[in-house]
Parts: structure tokens; C-alpha cells; sequence
């Protein structure tokens, strides 16, 4: 047995990557830059305000990168946001002559709202999957669709949430628990359950191997169009989780909700060293990409230094820059 | 056997005392080999030998780390990534190089177009694609896009386009590798033009018979090392298989056990119908290694996948170990029992991007996990027992499936399949493009697991190997079954008429 175990061993040996810790050093120097302009930037205050703020598109980002691990895309998130937050508005406010202002409301709502994010998934993932549809198409299709019904449904204007309802769920968003605000929460379990689903159980190695290559699944007994569809239903949840934890800080919703959430969420994705066209995906990248693009705004908003209206070419830059140095091969011989 | 001196420089071609490595590992040992104008010269030796190596240092695809390319009599540095092509060598890839979604008039003229004014002259073009295609005996229109092509066919595609590009030296790795007989029999007839027209062709090859037909000249390498270079009538296959692997192969198949009549049925077929395939109908016995021959695009691999669920069946039952079923999915057949090992190594077995134990594990997964749950110790486990049984070779268990031997990951698949635990094993191709010991070490596997009472369908192009290990040989043709034959009747003479339908015992539904 001690062969067995030794080969056990070096199995297991873990590899130091450089490549693997990009995203942690950049978050680490962007941070140094941010305290460095301003010693504010650490302040408790900022770093809630900051954490709070990187949970959306973060949990958003998690549900993005089992699509993407599994070799899809989902550009519809952002409109899917935006009408869940529509539907979950206008539901709420007609259940208060039923079941009035309390949790329950907001209870049934927030159900409502998951329900809804699982369905929209749904669709998504059948649609590429039975229907045999590109993810990108498919998605695109729903984008316009989705971003169209809260549009319609706010009569092109904001639909707001019933104001004694907005007290009841308030805290769901400016609230903490033992000092972390319960959006923090939301994101940390996200996270963790991500992080687990992906690395620790067949549903992530099934992911990885068909966006690893979508033939050696299906001959390895993989049904693929199961765990496909599956990525999107994942997907779904997360906005829904992200919507419900984002609603009560405005209390409404608009055409203009979530513009934009499905760029920021790629984007998290691929800083955090997930492979765009599939087959490696890191949770763990992903949580630290949404904390990078939220702390360059935050840096913009601290110092005078740039305009914070360049804002998207900072983030634009970072993206280019962090794929670039991922692609580089440092250190390896031209052959 | 006469071995001249490495050193030879009265080629148009030629390596002198090149040396490789990669990193620290070195895979060359000063190697020397001259390719003259108008000989055919066939490099042999196992997986690893450092073949393909060599040939991209004589196409530019590598650099050296010391040692000289001449060329003409004059060394030079090769422009890298192909440019050697517009000094008339031209390489091509085992894995080819075409792009699917464009036409084979497109593909033949990529970077090369014929414009007047930067506008394509397409009739000009199409002109000289329909002659090439015609010169290499391939009946197809030039506009087909590569995807509709057989991998025959893309072959010859590769080949009518480095005639077009006239070359001057023809750098083939392993043309022969996935051709049928009559196929290779039409590139030889081109392969024998060229030379005939005075290019000097370098030609790799794991198939003995054809080298020892094919070419004038065989130089060996074994473990990077220069072991020889003869005429090649002044060798037999016995001295190029010794001089490759440095023993004696005298049992390069096992003996083939007397096949046990009576074991009970493992797999029934029945009437099977699909798209292409018509009537099939067969039963495989517990212990019995049955083979499955006729030519490419026969039908043989067909069958197989609507038996295992991967493409669906028209008509006809499916019956093993006296349960009729019809399995939805591949997963469904896992759980039966039965397992398909594809040919396709990298485009449907492995994940070349992921490592040994991935790979391992991934179609018998569920029985690594706990509820959802990998175990990874299990897993870990797994990888340790199967590179002992199946011998696995791998410098670092951590390394990814495409930077190992196409004999190791045939190990790979053998063992990943395996993983399933499954009563009946069909292999696809089990030894192509890999080396004779490797091939070996298959051919025992594939009989002690028969041995073991695994049922086991081996579909294979390779004659010898048909023969060399079934108890009973199938002959498909044109999607039909053309003759089963058996015991002494196994012989080549009997396989090629079936496949041919010279033998008027077709049966027909």
C-alpha cells in the first residue's frame, strides 16, 4: 500500500498557477489603489456599501458562469431582472387588498419572483437545448422580450411598490445580521452553494464536460440537454434571488432596470478566469470579478482623478487587460 | 539488412544531427535522415519515438535545439507555421487541416486565392479543383463543404491540395491511418505519381505492409534515437518490427481461446433498422470477442450507436440477457451492461483539456458520488488502479489528455469505459494510429477480458487485427450484413469478398 498512497499523493499535489491568482492580486492592488487615494476607502461604511452593492450582479455572475462553464450564454438577464422586478411590483400591490401590507405579502411576491426566474430559465434552456436554437440567439430573442414587458406593463413609466409594503420589505435590503447587510448574505450563500455545486458534485463535472466538448459528454452518458437546460434554470434563480434582494432598495422598477446587468455579469465571469466558450469554470473568479468591477466605480467615485462618467471604459479596460494576461503563456517555450 | 551511415547529405532534404527538447525533456537525440528528390522515404517507430517531432523540424513547424536543416544543398532556418510551404514543403497534419464550413474549392485555395484586382476568380479556380479532384480519383463536387466529407474523403482533399501547392517535398504523417484498402490504394496510386514527377516524400506509417510497399527507403527511430536507415527490400516486416521496438513481437495477438458454444447470449439484435443501416440481425455470446469488418461507411459504427441509444432506431429488438430493450440513452445502456468505445479518441472519447482522472471517471460518474457528492478519493483511487492495470504511461498524473501518446489515451478510454463495470464491450477502431507494442498490450487486454466472460465487438479496418483476435468476423456492406464467418474460415480472402459482394451468400431480409 504505500505505493498506492504515495502516487495518491502526488495526484493531488497542488499547483501553484500565477494565472489562477490574477484576479485575487488585481482585487488586492485595486484596493491599495483605492486607500492610497483615499483612507476613506477601507472604512467600514465603504466596505459594506461596496459588498452590498458587488451582491447583485455577483449573484447574477454565480448562475452565469454554469451557463458559460457548460458552453452557453445568456445575454437576457439584465430585461429578465427588470421584468421580474415588474411582475413581483405589480403582484404585491394588488395582494394588499387581499392579504394586506405584512411579510406574507412580500412573501407570496418574492415566491413569485424565484418561481418566475425558474420559468424564464426554463424557457431559455429549452429553447437552446430541444429547440436547437444558438444560446446567444435564443437569449437575445428573450432580452428584447423581457425588457419589452416591464416596459408595457410600466406603461413606459416606473411602476412603484405600495409605500406601506415598501416598509415591510424594507429591511430585506438595509438590514444586517450580526454587521454584514443581508444582501451580503444572500451573496455569501450564493457563493458557497455555487462554489460547491461546481467543484464538488457531478452536476459542475457534467457542466465542465460539455462545455469541454459537448460529443465526449453525450458518449460519456451525459444527457446534455438535461444539465444544459438546468444551467439556465440555475441562472433564472439567481436573478430572482438577486431582483428580490434589489427591489426594496428603490422600491420600483422601470424600462431602465438592470440595464446592462448581462454585460457586467460576463464580464465578472470572464475576469474571474472562466473560459467564455466553456469547459472551465471558477465560482471563486467569478465572486472576485463582480468585486473588482464594483470597486472601480467605487475608486471613481472617491477621487477626482477621472470622471466618473468614464466609469465603462474603466471597467472595458480591465476586462481587455485581464483577458489578455490570461492568455498570455508566461514563461512557456514558443514551440 | 544493410544500414547505411546516418550522415547522408545527398538529399533534398535533410536533417543534420537535430536535436529536440521540450522544457528539459529532450525527445530528439541527434537524429540525421536526408530525403532525396523522387524516393518515397517511410519513417517508422512506436508512439513517442519522436517521428512527429522530426517531421515538424523538416517542415518548420519546430525549431531545432541543435543541429541543421539543409535544403538544396544549403542550410537554412524554415519559416515557421506553414511558411515552408511557399519553398515547396509541404506537411500534411495527421489531425487535418481544413475548415469545415467552407468548400473544398475554398479550402484548396485558402491563402492563395487566383484574383484579378482582389476579386475572386472563381470559374479559374473551380477548373483546377475539378482536375486535382479528378487526379486524386475522388468523385465529389468542389463546391461540398468539408463537414459533408467523410474523413476519406478530407484526406484526399489534404493531398489534392499539397499537389496544388507543387510541392517539391511531401510531408505525410500517417496518411493512411483512417483509409480503407481501396483508399489507400488510390493514395499510393498518387503517392507513386508524385514520386514519378520527382518529389521526395517522407512517409510515417504504423501500418508495416504498406511501408514495405510503398516506399524505397525506411529509416527507424526508437526512444529519439537514429537506429537505422535500409533499402526497403532489404527488409522484411519481421526486421522493421524488431528494429522499432528493440525485442521480439512473435505474439502480437494472444492465442485465441476455443469459443464456448453453449455460454448463454449476452446480446441479441434483431431486424435493426436505422437511417442507413438495414436488417441487422446478430447474437453475441457471453466470452466471445465477435469482429465487425467491411469497408468505411459500411454501416459498422451505425449499428453500434443505435444499439447504445446515441442515434435513434427505425425498427428491430434489442434483446441482452433475455431482457428485450430499447435504450433511450447512452446512460441507459451504461446501466445495461453495455459500453461503446468510440474511434473517435479526440473528438468523442477524451476531454483533452481535462486530466487522466477526469477523463476516467466521467461516464461512470454516478458510481463516484454519493447523492450528487463527488468522492474524490474514490476517484483518486480509480486513477491509481487503473494506470496499474492498464499500464498508463504518464510522465505527471496531472497532465491533460491531449499531451499524452495516442496509445496511452487509448489506455485511457479502454479504462474509462471499463469504469462502467460492463458485460458487454464494443471497441471502435481499438489500435488505430497507435504503436505495435501498445497495439500489443490492447489485443491481450481485449482477450483476458473476454476470458474474464466480458462479450466484447471489436469494429475494425485493420485485416490483421480482425483476424488476429475475433472468434467470429460479421462483414458489413453498404448497411447490410453481407456473411458472418468463423473458426478457419477467418481469413482475408473470404473477408474481402464478403465486403466486396463477390459472395453470393448475401443475405438478403
Amino acid at each position: 500500500m504505500p505505493e498506492l498512497a504515495q502516487t495518491d499523493a502526488t495526484i493531488r499535489k497542488p499547483k501553484i498557477d500565477l494565472k489562477m491568482y490574477g484576479p485575487a492580486i488585481a482585487l488586492v492592488i485595486l484596493c491599495i489603489i483605492g486607500f492610497s487615494l483615499n483612507t476613506a476607502f477601507l472604512s467600514e461604511g465603504n466596505i459594506t456599501n461596496l459588498l452590498t452593492r458587488s451582491a447583485f450582479i455577483g449573484i447574477i455572475a454565480v448562475g452565469a458562469t454554469f451557463v458559460i462553464t457548460a458552453g452557453g450564454i445568456d445575454l437576457s438577464v439584465g430585461s429578465m431582472a427588470a421584468a421580474i422586478a415588474g411582475i413581483m411590483i405589480i403582484l404585491m400591490n394588488a395582494l394588499v387588498d387581499i392579504l394586506g401590507t405584512g411579510v406574507l405579502t412580500v412573501a407570496v411576491g418574492a415566491g413569485c419572483a424565484v418561481l418566475l426566474g425558474a420559468l424564464a430559465g426554463l424557457a431559455n434552456g429549452l429553447l437552446t437545448t430541444k429547440g436547437k436554437i444558438e444560446a446567444f440567439i435564443v437569449t437575445l430573442g428573450t432580452m428584447g422580450i423581457f425588457r419589452s414587458l416591464v416596459t408595457y406593463f410600466a406603461d413606459g413609466g416606473t411602476l412603484s411598490l405600495n409605500f406601506d409594503i415598501r416598509g415591510t420589505y424594507r429591511p430585506v435590503y438595509y438590514d444586517s445580521l450580526i454587521g454584514v447587510p443581508i444582501p451580503v448574505w444572500v451573496f455569501i450563500i450564493v457563493a458557497i452553494s455555487g462554489w460547491f455545486l461546481m467543484n464538488r458534485t457531478t452536476f459542475g463535472r457534467y457542466c465542465t464536460a460539455i462545455g469541454s466538448n459537448e460529443h465526449v459528454a453525450q458518449y460519456s452518458a451525459i444527457n446534455v440537454n438535461k444539465i444544459k437546460t438546468w444551467t439556465y434554470v440555475i441562472q433564472g434563480l439567481c436573478v430572482a434571488l438577486a431582483t428580490v434582494i434589489y427591489v426594496p432598495r428603490l422600491g420600483s422598477a422601470s424600462s431602465s432596470t438592470g440595464v446592462l446587468w448581462e454585460l457586467e455579469a460576463i464580464a465578472a465571469v470572464i475576469i474571474g478566469g472562466t473560459v467564455l466558450k466553456g469547459g472551465y469554470g471558477r465560482i471563486g473568479g467569478t465572486i472576485l470579478g463582480a468585486l473588482i468591477l464594483t470597486t472601480i466605480g467605487n475608486i471613481l467615485n472617491f477621487t477626482d482623478l477621472i470622471s466618473n462618467y468614464l466609469n465603462g471604459t474603466m471597467q472595458g479596460l480591465i476586462i481587455i487587460i485581464a483577458v489578455w494576461l490570461q492568455r498570455a503563456d508566461w514563461g512557456k517555450s514558443k514551440d | 539488412m544493410v544500414v547505411e551511415s546516418p550522415m547522408a547529405s545527398d538529399g533534398l532534404l535533410c536533417a543534420d544531427s537535430l536535436s529536440k527538447s521540450f522544457g528539459t525533456v529532450p525527445v530528439l537525440f541527434s537524429v540525421s535522415f536526408s530525403l532525396r528528390a523522387g524516393e518515397v522515404h517511410a519513417l517508422i517507430g512506436e508512439n513517442g519515438a519522436g517521428k512527429s517531432t522530426l517531421m515538424k523540424i523538416m517542415s518548420g513547424f519546430h525549431n531545432p535545439t541543435s543541429g541543421r536543416i539543409i535544403y538544396d544543398g544549403k542550410p537554412v532556418t524554415l519559416p515557421p507555421n506553414g511558411g515552408a510551404e511557399a519553398l515547396g514543403i509541404v506537411l500534411i497534419h495527421q489531425e487535418l487541416n481544413l475548415s469545415e464550413q467552407m468548400t473544398v474549392t475554398e479550402n484548396i485555395f485558402l491563402g492563395r486565392e487566383i484574383a484579378k484586382h482582389g476579386i475572386l476568380d472563381r470559374p479559374a479556380m473551380t477548373a483546377r479543383v475539378v482536375q486535382l479532384l479528378a487526379d486524386v480519383g475522388l468523385n465529389i463536387s468542389p463546391d461540398t463543404r468539408i463537414s459533408e466529407l467523410s474523413i476519406a474523403q478530407k484526406q484526399m482533399v489534404e493531398i489534392a491540395k499539397a499537389m496544388s501547392r507543387n510541392a517539391r517535398v511531401l510531408i505525410m504523417d500517417e496518411p493512411t491511418a483512417v483509409l480503407t484498402e481501396a483508399e489507400t490504394n488510390i493514395l499510393f496510386k498518387q503517392v507513386n505519381r508524385l514520386r514519378d514527377q520527382g518529389v521526395a516524400i517522407m512517409f510515417v506509417s504504423h501500418k508495416l505492409h504498406e511501408v514495405k510497399e510503398i516506399s524505397d527507403r525506411v529509416t527507424v527511430l526508437r526512444d529519439g534515437q537514429w537506429i537505422g536507415t535500409s533499402a526497403t527490400s532489404d527488409l522484411n516486416l519481421d526486421d522493421m518490427a524488431r528494429m522499432m521496438v528493440g525485442r521480439e513481437l512473435s505474439d502480437l495477438y494472444p492465442p485465441v481461446n476455443e469459443p464456448n458454444v453453449d455460454a448463454d447470449i449476452a446480446l441479441t439484435v434483431n431486424g435493426l433498422h436505422t437511417k442507413n443501416i438495414t436488417d441487422i440481425s446478430f447474437e453475441l455470446r457471453r466470452g466471445e470477442i465477435l469482429g465487425f469488418s467491411g469497408l468505411v461507411g459500411s454501416g459498422r459504427t451505425e449499428v453500434f450507436e443505435a444499439v447504445c441509444g446515441l442515434t435513434p432506431m427505425q425498427a428491430g429488438t434489442i434483446t441482452t440477457f433475455g431482457n428485450e430493450i430499447r435504450f433511450a440513452s447512452v446512460a441507459q445502456a451504461r446501466d445495461a451492461g453495455i459500453v461503446y468505445l468510440t474511434k473517435d479518441r479526440k473528438g468523442r472519447g477524451l476531454l483533452l483539456n481535462e486530466g487522466m482522472q477526469t477523463n476516467l471517471t466521467l461516464l461512470a460518474l454516478p458510481q463516484f458520488a454519493n447523492r450528487l457528492m463527488l468522492d474524490r478519493k474514490k476517484e483518486a483511487f480509480a486513477l491509481t488502479r487503473a494506470v496499474r492495470r492498464f499500464d498508463i504511461r504518464a510522465r505527471d498524473p496531472n497532465v491533460r489528455a491531449k499531451d499524452m501518446s495516442g496509445g496511452n489515451q487509448q489506455k485511457l478510454l479502454l479504462a474509462k469505459v471499463m469504469e462502467a463495470d460492463p458485460k458487454i464491450v464494443i471497441i471502435d477502431e481499438p489500435t488505430r494510429g497507435i504503436d505495435v507494442g501498445t497495439k500489443q498490450q490492447i489485443y491481450h487486454f481485449i482477450a483476458a477480458l473476454a476470458a474474464e466472460g466480458v462479450s466484447i465487438v471489436v469494429i475494425s479496418s485493420d485485416m490483421p487485427e480482425i483476424i488476429g483476435i475475433s472468434h467470429r468476423v460479421i462483414i458489413m456492406r453498404e448497411g447490410q450484413i453481407a456473411g458472418t464467418v468463423s473458426g478457419r474460415d477467418i481469413n482475408e480472402t473470404q473477408i474481402v469478398r464478403y465486403a466486396a459482394g463477390l459472395n453470393e451468400e448475401t443475405i438478403h431480409a
